[in-house]
């Protein structure tokens, strides 16, 4: 059961601004219904420029729907470089808080605000140049680095329940943990094969343990969670030979899995030298 | 205000001739049944008393009853100790819209390498027979398949599924914590070897429930104490909960025809009533096998959470199948394994009756629901643009980048 202030109930009970501007200044829409939060801001600016009408519509939870009414409430009136400051934390802190888990309602007030002036200003939302992470939910790496930093978010837990990235398969885990460690200015942890004195390299018997030992701790957890396995069949020199197996084998994602989570990993751990191949048998 | 109590599913009422019969065991017949003296010996009957009913609710023998802490121990029991049994088997077969009791007992045993297959269902929830009969192996332990959805209160056909796997000598247990108390079983006339089942679905109170292990199946103890429970489950018995559990087997028996004749009644009354003013409603499920008691609904293009903190402001308690509510950010894994559109997954309910509910009762939803959706309908932006004929786009399906995948 959520612990909603008094003030998001108000929000969610009695809503403001429910409609959309006819012959709207500025659109955005954000999320979508399969996504289960979605958002549709339209404003008009009077004379000055200043938001002189704006209006929401919202599929999605209390949370969702409060805090595109606190939006609308905030931006009323504020000219277009005003409201592009709010932050979403601005939402929150003006519902007298929301739970963690729903913090990415407030984030989709402020993007849906982002997207409204930009598409009035003409600005396309240039998504292309940046990566998706989580393909569950389909989170930029740009758009989690943004949050974090933002919010000041240190855990991939904050960022699921600020993005909701991460939330689903969890397999975008390790990038998650790469942003936030860069958004922080730590640098990520060196694999075992960078970390020798100059002039050392890991034995063969070091490296096939290691690759080992960073499959059963690393990688094979969360792809049995799923159902799949791998089998490792051989190791020669940087070259690991993996086979796929239960739902792997099948799985149309599994070529994605192979370079970006099991390559990632054991480059991560092991030897930034490191190739994943699958055999097939 | 009145509460309108509609999540049976989740917890029951306790029954009060249950609270009554369980007060004397907290301050006069406190004793522990195996001790030596008569204080506690005395109290020793009263627990098997409570065991032939539990046994005469489910056509079992008394001594093939062992009393747990509730339905999710069993469930973990019964595969724990199953697996026990047979230790060089490491394949594992259930559905993948068993209860998290089941359901995560799995993924734990696949992380530490035991093979599961888990059987889909179609979009009225039901299983692919054939699909069982091809997956069962000489490495299968268990088939582990419930008796009823706790979502949908679809009914799975467990004699078919127990023929099965008796023919292939492959043990088969089945979660029937939301079945048991709701419609009647028989296991004489059954092959079913293990069954779960839990108090606080049947009007007894939460933390106490038992699992049925037919006389002659391999079961190492789970929790493992001393020798109660014919040395299948240690730890001093929970008297005044177990004499709880038998009043309510006992209550289960004399209303059960009330539960499939009056309440079902009431479900469909009010089920039909709300499918015909609330345009763009669906129901989960297989109509036809199903609980008598739950009703999930899907509503098009309203979520879930909100339908329910609107409901509950009117009294109304039921729960729902939303990724809000789900405690993760996906909507319920039934659902999904069903393939409910992605239009209606977040906007379910579930309304699941008991004997204590009336007619004003589903009156209260037929009146109070109708305008709830219509409202959020209102603020949602698919609702006119559904009505204005738009076609498909990334921000209903969100099948690009900006309006988020799912």
């Amino acid at each position: 059961m959520w612990d909603y202030t008094a003030k998001v109930k108000d929000h969610f009970l009695n809503p403001r601004n429910v409609g959309e501007v006819e012959n709207p200044d500025g659109i955005g829409e954000i999320g979508s219904l399969a996504c289960g939060d979605a958002l549709r801001l339209t404003f008009r600016l009077d004379d000055s420029k200043r938001i002189e009408e704006i209006k929401f519509k919202t599929f999605g939870c209390a949370s969702a729907i409060a805090s595109s009414s606190a939006l609308t409430e905030l931006a009323k009136g504020m000219t277009l470089e005003e409201a592009g400051k709010i932050s979403n934390q601005d939402l929150a802190d003006f519902l007298g808080g929301l739970p963690e888990e729903k913090m990415h309602c407030s984030v989709m007030g402020k993007e849906a605000l982002d997207a409204a002036i930009a598409n009035y200003r003409g600005e396309p939302l240039a998504k292309e140049d940046f990566e998706i992470v989580c393909k569950c939910f389909g989170i930029t790496d740009r758009e989690i680095e943004r949050v974090a930093r933002e919010n000041n978010l240190t855990t991939i837990d904050q960022v699921t329940d600020y993005t909701k990235a991460g939330g689903g398969c969890q397999m975008c885990h390790p990038k998650i943990e790469a942003i936030l460690q860069s958004v922080s200015g730590k640098t990520p942890a060196e694999p075992a094969e960078n970390r020798l004195p100059p002039g050392k390299k890991l034995s063969n018997l070091q490296k096939i343990r290691l690759i080992e030992e960073t499959l059963e701790r690393e990688i094979l957890p969360p792809i049995r969670s799923d159902g799949g396995d791998l089998e490792l069949i051989d190791i020669d020199g940087s070259k690991v030979f993996v086979a796929l197996r239960g739902t792997c084998s099948f799985c149309p994602q599994s070529g994605f899995t192979l370079k970006h989570f099991v390559e990632a990993k054991l480059r991560e751990f092991v030897s930034p030298e490191i190739e994943v191949e699958e055999v097939k048998s | 205000m009145k509460t309108v109590y509609m999540d049976n599913n989740a917890t029951t009422r306790t029954a009060p001739e249950v609270v009554e019969a369980m007060a004397p065991f907290f301050s006069e017949l406190y004793g522990n049944p195996s001790s030596m003296h008569m204080f506690g010996g005395q109290v020793g009957k009263h627990v098997a008393a409570a065991r032939e009913r539990v046994a005469a609710l489910i056509g079992a023998n008394p001594d093939e009853i062992v009393f747990t802490s509730c339905g999710t121990e069993s469930d973990n029991a019964a595969i724990m100790g199953t697996l026990h049994s047979y230790p060089e088997k490491k394949h594992i077969v259930i559905s993948r819209v068993e209860h998290p009791a089941v359901l995560n007992v799995a993924h734990q045993l696949q992380a530490r390498g035991y093979r599961i297959t888990e059987l889909g269902v179609n979009d009225k929830g039901q299983l692919d027979l054939v699909e069982l009969r091809t997956v069962l192996s000489a490495d299968t332990a268990l088939v582990s398949i419930m008796s009823a959805n706790n979502e949908t209160g679809v009914l799975f056909p467990l004699e078919k599924i127990s023929a099965i796997c008796k023919e292939r000598g492959v043990p088969f247990h089945t979660d029937a914590v939301q079945s048991v108390g709701k419609i009647p079983i028989d296991l004489r006339r059954s092959t079913i070897d293990l069954l779960s089942l839990s108090g606080h679905k049947l009007h007894a109170p939460k933390g106490i429930g038992a699992l049925y292990i037919r006389k002659g199946t391999k079961f190492a103890p789970f929790v493992v104490g001393g020798h109660q429970e014919g040395g299948r489950r240690g730890g001093t018995e929970n008297v005044p909960y177990i004499v709880g559990l038998g009043k309510a087997a006992e209550f289960a028996m004399n209303n059960m025809a009330e539960e499939n004749g009056r309440v079902r009644e009431l479900r469909d009354r009010m089920e039909s009533e709300l499918m015909a003013r609330i345009p763009n409603t669906m129901i989960n499920g297989d109509p036809e096998q199903r609980l008598p008691n739950t009703c999930s609904l899907s509503f098009e293009y309203v979520e879930g959470e909100s339908i329910l903190m609107l409901l509950s402001d009117e009294g109304i308690c039921a729960s729902s199948g939303s990724a809000c509510t789900s405690g993760s950010l996906q909507p319920s894994h039934v659902l999904r394994a069903m393939g409910v559109p992605f239009t209606a997954a977040h906007g379910s309910i579930r309304l699941s009756l008991s004997i204590y509910n009336t007619e004003e009762d589903i009156q209260h939803v037929i009146q109070t629901l109708p305008p709830i959706i219509e409202r959020l309908r209102n603020i949602s932006p698919f609702w006119q643009d559904y009505l204005d004929g738009k076609p498909l786009s990334p921000f209903l399906s969100g099948s690009d980048s900006e309006h988020h995948v799912h």
